[in-house]
């Protein structure tokens, strides 16, 4: 194995051991999505009704649909707390140790980027199954149809969270990432109530929906379930990937 | 192979932390003593690319660290002030997780630092969480992580504050026994002035500034001191202290 392989795989490693030494992250991680599909979705069942769109080929009950926007959350959720992990390193010195590495640091960046979003896939494939035992039925093939999709997702809100993290000082800012980042994304798409019933509410809401590249991670994700392309959800995703992917390798700061 | 510093400045926020610095340190065991807040590790930061340069110019060797900073980091071994090992994981882990930064298998990694953990008196601890040892096990894990991969350099800064005198004496003589067994560059920093033998380089650094370096011996007779202690409160502190 070369030196890059070697390098790659023990970061790899070290994330998921760090993962599932952490207990209660691996719970919540769990946990969050499962409330919402088993306590609000079925609270906001028969408020919210779903008519027939794609990629649903009939009628379906709201929590099948929010089942993609829950997996984008988790994706979200772990994507920030990567960001966080970045700024405890950062605290604790273990950042400067991976940076008095010969091997360039962009790839060293692009390393920990794909540890995450390994994670985040990790995370999603759990939560499926659980889904599929509370009666919310996704096809076994759309699980593989998936993988690049939650990998896509969880590439570009890591890289985005790594963006972040140049702006966090302390790990007491995480407040702030959660309710400046995490809620708006996930309110302001496509994750809980289809984007056509927000243009009958409120039509400049549904603008904020469309500008959030979140929404096309969801979009992407659902489509992707049901063994559909959505080209549009995809390409959007795909450039955000790029962007942030750059940006993020580009600025950051190993040291505050 | 060594080390040589000219004309760096760096200031943090327009105040001036380093102010002209020209040192060159050559093979085996330099002492960087001053007080602090002195500058040592903004120094240290300057020479483990932790910072960029801003004025001036460090080699190591003939690799300039602004341009040749990947191979200067194959050859470098730190151990900073502040402890960088991953508590959650285990002694073996964190090596392992070391070694594979720089390219190295876990086999290989095992293979080098089994007779340096027997020496340290840590063998045994291999697959104990990190969290688990005290400061003076930590320091010596961090101590067996930076040979790793073999480097030709060593900056230390601070290593054994904090620490009982068992473990200081244990660290302090494994270091100058690899500075003279491996032919290494090796940078102490401190403030201890009980680390300085009369034969060692020093380097004393004061408000951002180098005010004096040479032998020690040299330095104690030049300023007619009996200690390193007296020769360094001479230097470092304003003359209505004394």
């Amino acid at each position: 194995m070369n030196a890059y392989m070697i390098c790659f795989w023990a970061i790899l490693k070290r994330e998921v051991l760090r993962f599932f030494q952490q207990r209660s992250r691996l719970l919540s991680a769990l946990v969050r999505p499962l409330l919402w599909l088993i306590v609000f979705a079925a609270g906001f069942r028969s408020a919210l009704g779903v008519s027939i769109m794609p990629p649903y080929e009939s009628y379906i009950l709201y929590q099948e649909y929010i089942v993609p926007g829950l997996c984008a959350m988790i994706i979200l959720f772990n994507s920030m707390q990567t960001s966080l992990s970045m700024v405890y390193d950062r605290e604790m010195g273990s950042m400067k140790i991976l940076f008095m590495s010969p091997i360039p640091k962009s790839f060293l960046l692009l390393c920990k980027l794909i540890a995450a979003a390994c994670l985040s896939l990790l995370q999603v494939v759990i939560f499926l199954l659980l889904a599929n035992i509370v009666d919310v039925e996704i096809p076994w093939w759309g699980f593989i149809y998936a993988i690049p999709s939650v990998f896509l997702s969880a590439f570009f809100l890591g890289a985005l969270g790594l963006i972040l993290s140049n702006f966090i000082k302390q790990l007491e800012n995480f407040a702030g990432v959660m309710n400046f980042v995490i809620f708006p994304m996930f309110f302001l798409s496509s994750a809980l109530y289809p984007l056509w019933k927000i243009q009958e509410s409120s039509l400049w809401l549904y603008w904020i929906c469309q500008y959030n590249p979140f929404t096309y991670c969801v979009e992407m994700i659902r489509f992707a379930l049901y063994g559909q392309f959505n080209i549009q959800a995809s390409s959007v995703v795909l450039g955000c990937v790029l962007v942030c992917g750059f940006v993020a390798v580009g600025t950051f700061k190993p040291k505050k | 192979m060594s080390i040589t510093i000219t004309d760096v400045t760096y200031r943090f926020k327009a105040k001036p932390v380093l102010s002209d610095i020209n040192l060159s340190l050559q093979p085996g065991f330099n002492v960087l003593l001053g007080p602090n807040g002195a500058g040592k590790s903004t120094l240290l930061s300057l020479l483990t690319g932790q910072r960029t340069i801003q004025q001036g110019k460090i080699t190591f060797a003939d690799d300039d660290i602004r341009h040749d900073t990947r191979s200067i980091m194959a050859q470098l071994g730190v151990v900073f002030q502040q402890t960088t090992l991953d508590l959650d994981l285990t002694v073996l882990q964190n090596l392992t997780y070391f070694g594979a930064l720089h390219g190295l298998s876990a086999a290989t990694v095992l293979n080098r630092i089994t007779p340096v953990l027997t020496q340290l008196a840590l063998i045994d601890r291999l697959q104990d969480k990190v969290r688990s040892l005290n400061e003076g096990h930590r320091r010596r894990v961090e101590i067996a992580r930076c040979m790793i991969h073999l480097p030709q350099y060593l900056l230390l800064d601070e290593a054994t504050v904090g620490l009982d005198v068992d473990s200081r004496k244990l660290i302090i003589e494994h270091i100058r026994a690899l500075a003279t067994a491996q032919h290494l560059t090796v940078l102490w920093t401190t403030h201890l002035m009980d680390e300085v033998l009369e034969d060692d380089p020093l380097f004393i650094l004061n408000q951002g500034k180098l005010i004096e370096h040479g032998v020690c011996h040299t330095l104690l007779a030049k300023h007619q001191q009996s200690s390193v202690f007296d020769l360094y409160r001479t230097l470092t502190q304003p003359q209505g202290l004394l």
